[in-house]
């Protein structure tokens, strides 16, 4: 029978690969901003898996909220990347101490 | 072993990999197409928990529109991807050993704990009967009644991202050129044209 243990150990796994990816892809912003989405579906998972467990509809709830904030940092992250690489020509993170003041 | 079982373990089998491709994958588009897997079969994941209105949603949502804007901003910028990747090897011991850390202190804690006694008394809105209710109208009348403010609240973090996205990547270029339209109509016939009598062979 699958619990909630099941579910926590997929978000668990699915959110250390978030941040595996955030190290491993230093030079590339995209695969950066993909690795934290995933970080919040793994979130998401927790919510919605504990929700399920012990019955109550205010994870579901949360979860939507979380949806929201994630497409709009996405939209602004890839915006500031645009913007970035256009005034610089190259989505490094390591060039991107120019924008200190 | 029910049917559920084996779904839910093709799902987060392939949820898992997918993820982890995402990370390795050496095209950004490769990996694009590997996120959209990933919330795919998330998406299976919460038709398993019973929360189909998330599920639906994350297709909508997640596939729909961040996936593809991603995809996007891939394909619109014109970089070098092969040479990002050639330091991937460089940072891969101090990733894995973080991810190994991490994962023996989330395993430490998924070991260990226990719900607290009243815990289950707590409940702000306890799931409705699935056979009475269905999943999405339960959540709308929770969202549109006791969370209104969470909602409009939302919506507005929306509006701010999407008024934030315009504003950062509008930019009005000054060394092209465009149509003035007030410009083109207020073109006086009077002025604009001349007459000239030109004699033969004489020229202007």
């Amino acid at each position: 029978m699958i619990g909630l243990q099941h579910y926590l150990v997929v978000a668990a796994a699915l959110f250390v690969i978030g941040i595996f990816g955030i190290f491993l892809n230093r030079k590339n912003v995209i695969v950066i901003l993909m690795s934290i989405e995933l970080m919040l579906l793994a979130v998401n998972i927790n919510f919605v898996a504990f929700s399920s467990a012990s019955g109550d509809l205010v994870g579901q709830v949360f979860s939507l909220l979380i949806l929201t904030v994630a497409a709009a940092e996405a939209a602004i992250g890839l915006a500031i990347l645009v913007v970035f690489f256009r005034n610089r020509g190259s989505i490094d993170v390591e060039d991107a101490n120019v924008m200190k003041g | 072993m029910t049917v559920a079982d084996l779904a839910f373990y093709a799902f987060s089998t392939v949820t898992v990999a997918a993820a982890l491709m995402v990370t390795l994958s050496r095209n950004p588009v490769h990996s694009v197409l590997w996120l959209i897997l990933t919330f795919l079969s998330a998406a299976g994941l919460f038709v398993l928990l019973g929360a189909e209105f998330v599920a639906m949603l994350l297709i909508i949502v997640y596939v729909g529109a961040v996936a593809v804007l991603f995809l996007f901003v891939v394909m619109m910028l014109d970089v070098d991807f092969a040479e990002l990747k050639s330091e991937m090897a460089k940072y891969m011991p101090i990733g894995l050993l973080v991810a190994v850390i991490l994962l023996i202190q989330l395993a430490f804690g998924l070991g260990a704990w226990v719900s607290a006694d009243g815990a289950m008394g707590l409940h702000q809105a306890p799931t409705p009967d699935a056979t009475q209710i269905d999943n999405t109208r339960a959540l709308g009348l929770l969202l549109y009644d006791k969370y209104l403010y969470l909602f409009q609240l939302s919506g507005l973090i929306l509006l701010v991202a999407m008024i934030g996205a315009i504003v950062l990547t509008l930019r009005h270029r000054r060394d092209i050129k465009r149509q003035n339209v007030l410009h083109q109509m207020w073109r006086d016939p009077a002025k604009a044209l001349e007459m000239v009598d030109v004699k033969p062979g004489q020229g202007l």
